[in-house]
Formats: C-alpha cells, structure tokens, sequence
C-alpha cells in the first residue's frame, strides 16, 4: 500500500501530496494526517476525484484509505 | 450530534450560512459605528490594535478592535466544545513573520485585508476590484509555488499552553480595552480622537459579532485565500462559495441600509491609485498563500492551538508597525476645495511593495521540502 504521510503538514499540502498519489494511480493509499481540517479537505478532494474514503482514527491522527 | 454539526459545518450549507453570516454583521457593525466600508477589516484592525499600543503613532488609526479579540476566542471555544484544539507549532517561524509583515505592507498599501477588498466591492468601491484581481494573481503565484513542491516544513504536536499564548494575548488586549490604562503622559493606550480609529461599534456589539464569525469560521475553516487558491489549484468551488456569498448579502444588505455608492475616485478609506491597489494586494494574496491562510484564517488557528498562526498575525501587527513608522502605507483619496485629489503610496511605499514580491518570491523559490 502506498502511504502519504502529511502528519504535521498544514492545509493545503496533504491535499497537494494525496492528489498527485492519486494521479499516480496505485491504489490503495493510505493518507495519514493530525487535523480535522485535512482530513475533510483530503476526503472531499478523493470523493471528487472519484475514490472511496475509508477513515480510521488513532488518537489525535487520522489515518485515511482511498480506493477506486 | 457533535459529529452531524461536524458534517453539517464542512458541508456547502455550512460555508455559505459562515459567508452569510458574516455578509449580515458586517453592513451591521458599520450601520452601529464601525468605519466605511470597513465593517470587518483584519488588517486594518491589527493595524489599529498596532496603534492603540504605540507601535505606530499615526493618530487616526489606534483602536483595540474587538472583532479581533473574538476572531481568536470564538475559534478557540469552537476548537475546544468539537475536541479540536491542537496546539502545535515549529513550522518555519521566523519565515512566517516575514510573510506576515509584507502581507500587511501589501494591505495597507490597498487600504484592505481580502476580507475588506469584498465589502468594499459590496459598498460600491470598484476600486476593489483592482485590489481583487491583484490578490488573485498573487494567490495564482503561490499555488505555482505549491505545486513546485514549496512548503515551510511540518509542524510539531507541543504543550497545550503554547496554543494558549495568542488567546491569552487577546485576553490581555480585552482587558487593557475595558480599563483603558494609561502607562505615562502623552502615553498607550492610544485611542484615535478623529478619524476611522474613532469610529467603532459598541464594544460588546463588535466582541459579540467577533466570537460568533470566530466560532463558525474555526466550524466551517473560511478562508478569503483559500476560496481563491482552492478554485486556481483543484478547481474546488467549496470555500469560495461563502466568499460569494458574503459578497452577495454584504451589497444586499448595504442596499438595505444605505451604504452602497458605486465610483472610483473618492471612495472612503480608500485610494484610487490603479497600479497599487493591484501590486500592493498582489504582494498581499502571495504572503497569504505562502502561508496557508487569508489575514482572518490564520486568527482562528491562532486560537486553535497553531503557534506558527499565531507568529504570522504578530509579523502582521508588526507589519503595521512599520508601515506607518516608515509612511509605507496608502493614503485616501482626498477632497480639497471640492476636488478630488487622488491618494496612494508614497515613494518608499513603492519600494517596499516592490522589495515585499522579491522577498515572497525567494521565499517560494527556496524553500522547498521533499516531505514523501
């Protein structure tokens, strides 16, 4: 699985990093992230861009799985 | 229920009643005192809060502005009452109050933060339009930059008492506004006798409306850079459907009120020097987006813990500082003997816009960081 980590990073560039993973199109990718506000923008970038989003949360971090 | 208002606050719905919320209490806190055009004003208002403490001493521009105060506090108890107060900090500091500086040299050289440049446009000022197009130009800059791999590194999860320090900064703000202390003859606090810092909105009227655009803000994370950026970088039209529709209810409601006059030339608080109104917010919308969010963006993360927010809106404040110390700052059109005579920047005002986009522009050549 391929993995974006954008903990720590903040707003746009876990959208920036998830959305170029997508248009390497290996699926599926595992986004992890530490703020609500990433982890919206990174789901609704991949519902736009057509994935499903599966989200788990561990502690204070978020890990989210995009499949197509 | 705490997770539907979660969903409901990052749907379209929630954005647009942020926008429209924010579109109604700006005409309104205009209407009760605040000045022309300038009903929320982020920069203005850091430069006025610049002012009252001494930082400049441009006498007509020194107010501790309550809207600002509860920007930070209402985002705070939002962040707290949805369990998302962060505080982490670290990411390129220093580069942070660089950008924060120019980005006020950049709106004071409009006369306006992009909050400021849409309710301008919404009383009729179409010199907004060209501080407008400049912002979106500057924000078109720095997505090239994002998209070049540009960022200032990862913040770091730290103690909860590092994201209190902005909120305490406005507790402390608070309660030098209500005992108005003097600290020596001739001395802070300063409170403007004429002039926009003269002109405000009951002071519980403007917190009030203050805590509750913080609230939804941190709620539905509006941003006036990110609306831009996010249509430029994704094609993503979710935040900048509040921006629109703070526009729209904005004209409306200055329409209700009486506060619509449509020109150019002589426009309140406002200049129209073409060339600058569009370099200075060009400048302007290049910091915002280097630095992830618009002037009010990064107030509600201060109060969620983002200590690197927090040194922005202090660069800002500093900002202020200088560009009234150093006459940086556009001046307002002016009427003498019944003519109109057009404001705008001084010589070194000039410089310092220009000397601003080379420095965001290094900035956004160098630092890049491989973070796959």
């Amino acid at each position: 699985m391929k993995t974006v980590d954008a903990r720590g990073l903040s707003c746009p560039e876990p959208v920036i990093l998830a959305r170029k993973a997508i248009e390497a199109g290996q699926f599926p990718i595992e986004v992890l992230v530490d703020a609500v506000t990433a982890r919206e923008n990174v789901r609704r970038m991949a519902e736009i861009s057509g994935c499903t989003v599966a989200v788990e949360q561990a502690g204070d971090e978020f890990r989210l799985v995009l499949a197509k | 229920m705490s997770d539907r208002l979660t969903r409901f606050f990052a749907s379209r719905w929630g954005i647009i009643l942020a926008g429209a919320i924010i579109g109604v209490l700006a005409p309104l806190l205009q209407k009760l005192g605040n000045p022309p055009n300038m009903g929320i004003c982020v920069a203005c208002f850091e430069r006025d809060i610049a002012g009252a403490l001494g930082l400049h001493r441009a006498a007509a521009v020194q107010y501790i502005r309550p809207e600002v105060i509860g920007f930070v506090l209402g985002a705070m108890i939002a962040a707290y009452a949805f369990r998302e107060f962060r505080a982490r900090a670290g990411s390129a500091p220093i580069v942070r109050f660089v950008l924060g500086m120019f980005a006020m040299i950049g709106a004071l050289a409009f006369l306006g933060c992009p909050w400021r440049a849409t309710l301008r446009l919404a009383g009729g000022d179409l010199n907004a339009i060209l501080g407008l197009a400049g912002l979106a130009v500057g924000i078109a800059i720095g997505v090239q930059f994002l998209k070049a791999g540009y960022n200032l590194g990862r913040a770091q999860k730290t103690h909860a008492a590092v994201g209190w320090i902005m909120p305490l900064i406005m507790v402390g703000l608070l309660l030098l506004l209500l005992f108005a202390p003097s600290f020596s003859k001739d001395g802070p606090i300063f409170f403007s006798q004429s002039g926009p810092g003269s002109l405000h909105a009951p002071l519980l009227i403007s917190l009030a409306a203050g805590l509750l655009i913080g609230f939804l803000a941190q709620r539905t994370r509006f941003c006036t850079m990110g609306a831009i950026r996010d249509v430029i970088l994704m094609r993503d039209f979710h935040l900048i459907t509040g921006l629109l529709t703070l526009l729209v209810v904005a004209f409306v409601m200055n329409l209700i009120l009486g506060q619509v006059r449509f020109g150019l030339a002589g426009q309140p608080v406002a200049h129209s020097s073409h060339l600058w109104n569009f370099l200075g917010m060009t400048l302007s919308g290049l910091a915002f987006a280097l630095a992830g969010g618009c002037p009010g963006r990064q107030l509600f993360l201060s109060g969620e813990g983002d200590g690197d927010a927090a040194v922005f809106v202090l660069g800002m404040i500093a900002g202020a500082g200088i560009a009234h110390n150093f006459a940086l700052a556009g001046s307002p059109d002016s009427v003498v003997e019944g003519v109109v005579k057009v404001g705008g920047l001084t010589p070194f005002g000039m410089g310092a816009v220009i000397i601003g986009l080379v420095a965001c522009l290094a900035i956004g050549l160098t630092m890049r960081e491989r973070t796959v």
